[in-house]
């Protein structure tokens, strides 16, 4: 086993043994079925409306009307909960004096990093995985396109794991896991409030700017069907961007 | 082994450690004597890679800790001031983790697991939960931590803070039994520890060093005379004359009771039989005589409290 890997088999056994992953998992499954199923919820009763209407059955698509807004729904669920997750990674080891014997062990930082990161993202994506029952209970019941909503599991797991690399950043930053995790939902929705404003100012130099700075407009091309390679190397970046500023800050303390 | 030559750090405008210099040879012991926040962590810290030097250069077995921290780290074992242990995990499952993170796998990795367990005696909670254990079992498992792979160089700060007596005689044999095969650095602020265990003190005071010798050398350069103390059932007002007078006594001062006295006297001569025979010729009273030797306690005292090292007389409270 190599250091990365006995790092990740460490973390996720202490995340299994606390319980957060409980928590936070909890918490995202719910508020990912309550919000399918509202969704479903009202289509039904709109898709009835249109039979009255129309008088025979009517056509409506599930893509657009459920997979969709569940995806850009999902966003603020995952913005909320995913820097708790990662809140512990770093700032947990400081609290305990834990990161002495770490740093003390022929180990990279990046390789600490990598361990820690990937071990979290695992554990989002086995949350994610556990979402996958809605598509396949509404593939049971009715007929949709499942290319969109492959690539919205895709949005959504790149969503997931930059919003973890910022928590990652966030958890080096502090000692205190609670200042973690509010750091880290704090600078997500600095970079979501950018979208919105991009959004606000429109086709504008600066609205450009930020809404290409801002993961919203990525995001959502994504969820709607399209895979641009602007978009991956947008969250590739801005991953990469998250861990090495992290590398930076570990480095750094080492120095203080 | 470990050759540390002029290393300073400074943390903005505070210097905790200043032009430390010392080395330790293959197989020695040495201990780390000082004060809180005098710098002994902050050198550890920087002989394990953990932090580097503002100035100066460390090696550990011919490799920089600047340069090669890789290859120090796979040299080092250390042991923190708080043991760095995981609750939610078992000690086998730590010790695991801790062996992995140095590259030990398969069945190397059992048979250090059993001699580290076997060396520190946790068999008997190898499979419970680190965080259910006791401040001695904990600070074990730390030591452990520090053992499992063998490692040339033993870093240990404050090994046996939390131990029972027992332990702490148990953990001494240890790091004695380790004396010879391994080098071993260990900070401590229990004094008789390091006369027990250690061939040679470094006392460290305000980030400097200001003493290092054997623990027996150390009290010897201390001591520039003899003292004798003496207790009396009726001394007159003139006895201190008195006693003053004694060819070889150099000073007389009251102790610290009533009719206790610390008698000075040159440096090599016993002068007890004198004194005695003195004290019964005038017919004082002798209750007690005794000699007082400087422990390394006062030593290290002096060496902390003055900060050039270089006592002008050394007056041992009666204590």
């Amino acid at each position: 086993m190599t250091p990365v890997q006995a790092i990740i088999a460490k973390e996720i056994r202490c995340y299994f043994v606390s319980p957060i992953v409980y928590v936070v998992g909890g918490v995202f499954l719910l508020a990912f079925g309550l919000l399918a199923e509202s969704l479903v919820t009202a289509i039904g009763a709109y898709a009835i409306q249109m039979m009255q209407m129309q008088g025979g059955s009517a056509q409506v698509n599930l893509n657009e009307l459920v997979f969709r807004n569940l995806f850009s729904g999902s966003r603020l669920i995952l913005l909320l909960i995913l820097p708790i997750l990662s809140m512990r990674l770093f700032s947990e080891e400081r609290k305990l004096r834990t990161f002495e014997l770490l740093l003390t062990s022929p180990v990279r930082i990046s390789e600490l990093i990598a361990g820690k990161f990937i071990s979290v993202c695992l554990i989002y994506f086995g949350m994610l995985t556990l979402t996958g029952i809605v598509p396949l209970v509404l593939a049971l019941f009715s007929d949709f396109d499942w290319y969109p909503v492959l690539t919205g599991y895709l949005a959504l797991a790149l969503l997931g794991s930059l919003f973890l690399a910022t928590g990652t950043f966030a958890s080096a930053l502090s000692e205190n896991q609670i200042v973690s995790a509010l750091l880290g939902v704090g600078i997500l929705f600095v970079f979501w409030l950018l979208g919105f404003l991009g959004s606000l100012l429109g086709d504008t130099t600066m609205g450009h700017i930020m809404s290409s700075i801002s993961f919203m407009e990525h995001y959502d091309r994504l969820v709607s069907g399209l895979i641009d390679t602007s978009d991956l190397l947008y969250f590739a970046s801005g991953l990469a961007l998250m861990l090495f500023l992290t590398h930076q800050v570990i480095d750094s303390a080492r120095w203080k | 082994m470990i050759d540390v030559q002029n290393i300073t750090k400074r943390y903005g405008h505070h210097t905790a450690i200043d032009r430390v210099t010392f080395s330790v040879a293959k197989g020695e012991v040495l201990a780390f004597l000082g004060p809180n926040g005098a710098g002994k962590t902050t050198t550890m810290r920087i002989l394990t890679c953990f932090m580097p030097a503002t100035e100066g250069s460390a090696h550990v077995d011919g490799f920089d800790c600047a340069a090669q921290p890789m290859e120090v780290k796979r040299r080092i074992g250390y042991l923190p001031e708080t043991p760095p242990i995981y609750q939610e995990l078992t000690v086998t499952e730590y010790l695991t983790f801790v062996g992995q993170l140095r590259g030990i796998n398969g069945p190397n990795l059992t048979s250090a697991l059993d001699q580290s367990i076997s060396r520190l005696e946790l068999g008997s909670v190898r499979h419970r939960l680190i965080g259910n254990l006791s401040r001695g079992y904990r600070q074990r498992v730390g030591l452990a931590q520090a053992l499992l792979h063998n490692p040339p160089v033993l870093i240990l700060d404050e090994p046996t803070v939390g131990l029972d007596p027992k332990q702490i005689i148990e953990i001494r044999e240890l790091i004695k039994s380790l004396a010879g095969s391994h080098s071993v650095i260990l900070s401590t602020h229990i004094l008789p520890e390091a006369t027990a265990v250690c061939q040679r003190v470094v006392i460290i005071s305000e980030g400097r060093i200001v003493a290092e010798d054997t623990p027996e050398q150390l009290s010897a350069r201390l001591r520039q005379s003899e003292k004798v103390s003496v207790t009396l059932k009726s001394p007159p007002k003139d006895c201190e004359t008195t006693l003053r007078g004694i060819p070889g006594v150099l000073n007389v001062f009251p102790g610290q009771s009533d009719g206790t006295f610390l008698i000075e006297c040159t440096l090599g001569r016993d002068l007890r039989d004198d004194i005695a025979q003195c004290i019964v010729s005038n017919q004082w009273g002798l209750l007690e005589l005794r000699t007082i030797s400087m422990t390394l306690e006062d030593v290290f005292l002096r060496f902390t409290r003055h900060e050039n090292g270089l006592p002008q007389s050394v007056e041992v409270a009666a204590s």
